[in-house]
């Protein structure tokens, strides 16, 4: 490593997202500057316009995040009898028999999770629009929290299809998929976009290379 | 090489096997070589591509209530969804569940393949860098909560019995996640600038 430790940034190189092949960049190159040599993939510096991104990402899914809980996912009739269910009258009913584990892995994966992620992603975009130099080891972690769980948000969307494709019996018993399932993908969805356009890079653009390295490079 | 996750420039000397080099300011992996890293992931991925056609072709669950049994394939739900009006959830299940991991593996047999053989596959970097976009989008092991979830929820109503494809679907998982955790993309681009 050099005498002082540098970004690729501040070094005039580009790191390509898909290979890592580092590339001298050239001098004057817009965005994307050009391709990578190796694989073809668009070179960025930082991933193009990340924080405007993440914004609208986020805020589409706050107000998704509305009609998913409020309007029904699935809708169970049963010998004439019919009855809606929301993710959180889902999560009551398990609680009311007695099936807490359930309950606890839906209401985890379907109300705690995809808050959780919107808060964190909420979190990093404001700290790095204020250049905040606060903590990024512990940010970066977060980011990488939110990259992982996003996914697991999806349970009950699975858990409706396979509810649907089963209980498909004439008048004895029928579930049928209702509006909010869609509202509820679309959260899952924008809140997995927005994690992909945040650039953790950003974080440490405030720092100078050298600050909270552990062991020298 | 530069961090991916903060940018700062390293220089990574050799890395045994087994051994991760990490970033020293944020703690990101930058890179672990494994063991027949190449041969390992061929393999998982065989394997992984006929548990996906055995998962697909037999029936997935079946359902008893007052002897009546309706069986249903993996893409039964699919299918009533979109009946339904509710293409755009269709849609998003097939995605995350059937084409993501067939994408995957598919990319895996095209790109491996050939550079076990020492050739290369034409327009592998491509492929390359549409596996690595997809993975996030292959949801199996989240499909599995879901079952369990759902047997659970049923198992009132009714008896649930697990299918044959169900217990591929099961190995499916852990094959797909073996394969791409023993898959070492420096060793795909070394191998590719030594063919070259």
């Amino acid at each position: 490593m050099r005498s002082a430790a540098q970004t690729a940034q501040s070094a005039a190189l580009l790191s390509c997202g898909v290979c890592h092949l580092l590339v001298r960049r050239p001098a004057g190159a817009g965005d994307p500057a050009g391709r990578c040599p190796r694989c073809g993939a668009a070179l960025h510096s930082r991933k193009p316009q990340s924080i405007a991104r993440t914004w609208a990402l986020v805020i589409a899914a706050f107000i998704f995040y509305i009609p998913a809980n409020v309007l029904p996912i699935t809708k169970v009739t049963s010998l004439g009898a019919t009855q809606s269910d929301t993710i959180m009258s889902g999560v009551i009913y398990f609680i009311q028999t007695g099936m807490w584990p359930i309950a606890a892995v839906i209401f985890i994966a379907s109300v705690f999770v995809p808050v959780l992620k919107l808060l964190i992603l909420l979190c990093l975009v404001v700290s790095v629009q204020r250049r905040s130099g606060w903590r990024p080891k512990d940010r970066t972690r977060l980011y990488r929290i939110t990259e992982a769980i996003g996914r697991w948000s999806m349970t009950d969307i699975f858990v409706v299809t396979i509810l649907v494709a089963l209980v498909h019996l004439g008048a004895l018993a029928n579930i049928e998929a209702q509006a909010g399932a869609v509202f509820f993908a679309a959260v899952v969805v924008l809140t997995m976009l927005a994690a992909m356009s945040f650039d953790p890079r950003l974080i440490w653009d405030v720092k100078e290379p050298q600050d909270e390295c552990e062991y020298p490079a | 090489m530069a961090c991916h996750d903060c940018d700062l420039l390293h220089r990574i000397p050799a890395v045994a096997d087994g051994m991760t080099a990490s970033c020293c300011r944020c703690g990101a992996v930058l890179a672990k070589p494994k063991r027949n890293s190449i041969d390992r992931s061929l393999a998982l991925a065989v394997a992984g591509l006929l548990l996906f056609v055995l998962a697909n072709s037999f029936p997935f669950l079946g359902f008893k209530v007052q002897g009546q049994v309706r069986e249903t394939l993996l893409l039964t739900g699919i299918r009533q969804l979109y009946l339904q009006g509710m293409p755009e959830v269709a849609v998003l299940v097939l995605i995350t569940t059937v084409l993501a991991p067939l994408a995957q593996l598919l990319a895996l047999l095209y790109i491996l393949l050939p550079l076990k053989l020492g050739r290369l596959a034409p327009g592998m970097f491509h492929v390359f860098r549409r596996l690595r976009r997809i993975e996030p989008w292959s949801m199996t092991e989240v499909f599995m909560v879901g079952i369990l979830v759902s047997v659970v929820k049923l198992a009132k109503m009714a008896q649930i019995i697990p299918g044959t494809a169900a217990f591929c679907f099961m190995a499916l998982i852990f094959t797909l996640a073996a394969c791409m955790a023993s898959l070492d993309p420096h060793e795909v681009w070394n191998r590719w600038e030594g063919a070259r």
